[in-house]
């Protein structure tokens, strides 16, 4: 079975979802800015109707590269724009179906731009570079943010699975990427402050040094964070600015290693060459949910994961009781409801048709 | 090198100061292999240095500028085998811009004639165009072995006219270049007939090949004893290039990741189960746990294990290393964290060399290996002498422990990646970290620092690091009597490298009796003025003074400063952007 999405729909109809309110004012394409306004953190590039999503991807990617390009000090009142600026600068921004955070051109395009910036940058002398890392290291930059209202859940370093639990259930960490990969540990749910934004500034940046200024400021925009500051393994501001030919290692091997996370992305959307992720999405939820299929070894154990992923739609549907104790009794009044075959799980294969699940052997 | 001296008649020893004919002179010199013997032995006397300069097969070059082809052929009639190494080695690192120079076109001229039996020739970073490589392969009909490892300039039709014509290859390893690749035909045109192959390396290569040509070429070459191939091979033709090369020492595999079946799975494993003799592993790209116990029963033997392109997790790794209990060198990603680390200095008793790479290089960012990791290595490996560690956070107790434990490093490159960083726990320099190490490490002949550091640190290392022979500054140091430290108090110095640190004239000046002692200084993004540069070369007219200027608007920096000595004068093939004072 290879399906590169599932889809979960009512009927015929193809998928699509309702984007987040935040994004009401904008198209998904345009504002990567607002793509983290969703509660749970996904990018509501995901609700994106689904069939054409390849193609959109390419463009939302394309698009959103020239907003990275942008200065963001942040709207007031509201985060910064995730951008893992890790992610931004090893792949090189074309994944597909990917609703994560917007990406920053290849990381060779973000070198060659920089190395002209940061030549004249260097001139400026080791003085200035000195003034920008101290300014940066001096503004005190909040590392992850994550945004889950039920548990509060506190950032965790970049490379740790992310613990994302919804109300109802944890059976959802299947979906969490196990795998911190190539492409650093940015998974579907991950929210993480960055003043990513500067990273891509750079690459307009005429002095490196110039960029590195304005970046506190981003930083203290970043008021916004329950769990204090995650201490990642870096001590250093997120983002910082790229120089050229730093840390030493050599092209060869940094083209490589971008290359093997962009192929990895190729391969369906998550990095991580142990799993595989897919697009799931029900039809009539806000946003979508991403599937490790290598997580299961049959269509039941599949189907009802995403029974239990998408639960929390549904009981909100039934209306809710309000009484934990009751909670079992809705749970499985809804798988009842799940069964009952109002939702019918699809797939659209590689030649773009819909189809019913369970039919291929699973492997 | 003991010769017996014979007494000789009072008339012969006017003569001769060697007692014997030069023939036997010669041939017990012969023996003589490494480069610094070889050097020592031919400034005894002139009859020495005679026998020598006739009886050498092997130069070695460590700076292509430092002599000219003329020069070589002149003193060495003989030679089979030729190593270049030309750029800077910041050029790695996008530092020296392209067309610099260092073309072994104006060697090979020079080679067809004097050493028309040329066997060897091994490059690093130099420039070789695919005409140079034709050239090769059309003018000497004893070539054996080619070497390009970090060159650029080429593409792989150079690497179809090698394989093509050089009838008697035996090694053709391609590593980390900038080659232009225009598909994997080249493999394909190794003639049919040809079966000399014993290292083939195109790991890093990135077009596929035609795997039905590897396969045979392959099957037909029975000494191969290496074979790296590139990640477009998969599992399954892994598989059948190992049954048909059990004899292989030295594998890079393909892409370690397929859709394979219970029976497939088994296959590879039978496979590498007959390979007893692998020392050296490399490639699996996109390992995963799923097939990496296929490798289990050939790593008895295992000293060396690279999964520098394989993002491994720790407990992949920690399941991995108890089957590599003879295990030297290992190189990894810092996706095995410190825990994969912990992992290596329980399994790994025999350990001497540790490389951990970044899964993603860049300034910022999160993840990776810590202070830990590396404390965790060196508890366990007590034989652990050579170490390159890319890390985000390091402290100097760490670094104090870590030598503790392994008093014995010669190499210690420590890369904390955010420039400038101090010891994240107490917020000091890392001045002391690298102070423990030249204090400790007395046979230290190599060492990179890194963090935040100030003059202190060069301090200790002039002082202490006696035998230190390459260092590599970056981000560090507060004035000019940081470098003059070390120019001064490091008798052994043959390669210093710094950017980006505040080191100005006075510090450059300061090193007017060394410089000709090394073989070379870069400095870059200094505090270094043209001037300065100017003054040095008048002062030292047998040391090459190179500026790289690249833009136009300031006259008086010096932004790049390279400095070398040598015997051939100044460059006669400098691009217009290098500037010889």
């Amino acid at each position: 079975m290879s399906p590169p999405l599932l889809g979960v729909v009512e009927g015929q109809g193809n998928v699509s979802l309702v984007a987040s309110p935040a994004s009401a004012d904008s198209s998904c394409q345009n504002n990567s800015e607002l793509k983290e306004r969703n509660y749970m953190g996904l990018s509501d590039c995901s609700s994106v109707d689904s069939s054409a999503l390849s193609s959109l991807s390419e463009e939302k990617n394309s698009s959103l590269n020239l907003k990275a390009t942008e200065l963001r000090l942040g709207l007031p009142g509201s985060q910064s724009p995730q951008r893992d600026s890790e992610l931004s600068l090893l792949s090189p921004g074309k994944l597909d179906e990917k609703p994560l955070f917007p990406l920053l051109p290849s990381k060779d395009g973000t070198q060659s731009s920089l190395q002209k910036g940061a030549v004249l940058g260097n001139k400026r002398g080791f003085s200035a570079a000195m003034d920008g890392f101290s300014e940066m290291k001096s503004a005190a930059f909040t590392e992850g943010n994550w945004m889950f209202p039920a548990t509060g859940s506190d950032s965790q370093t970049a490379q740790s699975a992310p613990q994302g639990k919804f109300s109802v259930n944890s059976g959802v960490n299947v979906m969490l990427a196990p795998r911190p990969s190539l492409n650093s540990g940015v998974k579907s749910v991950s929210v993480k402050e960055h003043s990513g934004a500067q990273t891509g500034v750079l690459k307009e940046a005429t002095t490196p040094v110039k960029v590195l200024q304005e970046r506190p400021h981003a930083a203290n925009d970043n008021s916004h964070n329950p769990s204090g500051a995650a201490k990642n393994n870096s001590s250093a501001p997120a983002a910082k600015a790229q120089v050229v030919g730093w840390p030493p290692i050599r092209s060869f091997r940094k083209n490589t290693l971008a290359t093997t996370s962009k192929n990895n992305d190729e391969v369906d959307g998550k990095p991580g060459p142990g799993a595989l992720f897919v697009k799931v999405s029900l039809d009539g939820a806000p946003y979508l949910r991403k599937v490790d299929v290598r997580m299961y070894s049959a269509y039941q154990e599949l189907s009802s994961a995403l029974e239990k992923m998408f639960t929390c739609f549904t009981i909100g549907q039934c209306g809710s009781h309000g009484d934990p104790g009751r909670e079992m009794l809705s749970e499985s009044k809804l798988r009842d409801l799940l069964h009952g075959s109002e939702y019918v799980l699809t797939y659209e294969d590689k030649d773009g048709d819909w189809m019913l699940v369970g039919d291929v052997p699973w492997e | 090198m003991a010769s017996k001296r014979k007494r000789d008649s009072p008339e012969e020893k006017e003569k001769r100061v060697s007692p014997f004919p030069d023939e036997v002179l010669e041939r017990v010199l012969g023996f003589v292999k490494s480069h610094k013997d070889r050097s020592s032995v031919s400034l005894v006397c002139k009859d020495w240095y005679s026998a020598e300069r006739w009886s050498r097969t092997h130069v070695f070059i460590g700076n292509c500028y430092s002599v000219s082809p003329e020069i070589l052929v002149g003193r060495f009639p003989n030679i089979r085998s030729v190593t270049l190494k030309g750029k800077p080695r910041f050029s790695d690192f996008n530092l020296v811009p392209s067309n610099w120079g260092a073309d072994i076109q104006s060697w090979l001229d020079v080679f067809v004639s004097a050493y028309p039996h040329l066997e060897e020739l091994r490059l690093k970073r130099m420039t070789v165009t695919d005409e140079s490589l034709d050239f090769l392969a059309h003018s000497f009909p004893n070539f054996k072995a080619l070497s390009l490892v970090s060159c650029d300039g080429f593409s792989t039709d150079g690497l179809a006219t090698i394989a093509a014509y050089c009838k008697n290859l035996t090694e053709l390893d391609i590593l980390e270049n900038g080659i232009e690749d225009l598909g994997g035909g080249w493999l394909s045109c190794f003639p049919e007939n040809f079966t000399s192959l014993e290292i083939l390396n195109f790991a890093n290569l990135n077009s596929e090949v035609s795997f039905d040509s590897l396969e045979r070429l392959v099957a037909r070459c029975k000494s191969l004893k290496v074979l790296k191939a590139n990640k477009n091979v998969t599992l399954e033709q892994l598989q059948r290039l190992l049954s048909r090369a059990p004899q292989l020492m030295e594998l890079g595999t393909g892409s370690f990741s397929q859709d394979f079946s219970f029976l497939q799975y088994e296959e590879l494993k039978k496979a590498f189960n007959n390979c007893r003799n692998l020392h050296t592993l490399s490639g699996l790209w996109e390992a995963t746990s799923l097939y990496l116990p296929a490798l289990y029963p050939a790593c008895a033997n295992l000293t060396f294990l690279n999964l520098s392109y394989a993002a491994l997790q720790s407990a992949e790794l920690a399941k991995l290393l108890p089957n590599c209990p003879l295990l030297q060198r290992l190189w990894v990603l810092d996706t095995v964290e410190d825990k994969g680390l912990e992992a290596v200095g329980s399994s790994c008793p025999l350990l001497e060399e540790l490389r951990v790479f970044p899964a993603e290089p860049v300034v910022g960012g999160g993840g990776g290996v810590t202070e830990s990791g590396l404390v965790a290595v060196s508890r366990g490996c007590h034989k652990l002498h050579y170490t390159l560690y890319f890390c985000r956070q390091m402290t100097n107790a760490a670094v104090a422990t870590v030598v503790q434990n392994c008093p014995d490093f010669t190499h210690f490159r420590l890369c904390i990646m955010n420039p400038c960083q101090p010891d994240y726990l107490t917020n000091e320099s890392m001045d002391e970290a690298f102070g423990s190490v030249v204090k400790t490490c007395t046979k230290l002949q190599r060492l990179a620092v890194s963090g935040l550091l100030t003059d202190l640190t060069f301090e200790y290392i002039g002082r202490y690091a006696k035998n230190l022979e390459t260092l590599s500054v970056a981000f560090a140091g507060s004035s000019d009597r940081g470098m003059q430290c070390v120019l001064e108090g490091c008798p052994k110095l043959r390669k210093l490298e710094i950017r980006d640190s505040p080191f100005g004239n006075a510090a450059l000046l300061s090193g007017l009796e060394r410089y000709e002692s090394m073989r070379s200084l870069w400095m870059s993004a200094c505090n270094v003025t043209m001037n300065g540069c100017r003054l040095l070369a008048r002062e030292m007219p047998r040391l090459n003074v190179e500026v790289i200027k690249e833009d136009e608007s300031d006259d008086t920096q010096a932004e790049k400063v390279y400095v070398y000595r040598s015997v051939a004068g100044p460059r006669r093939d400098a691009p217009p952007f290098v500037l010889t004072l």
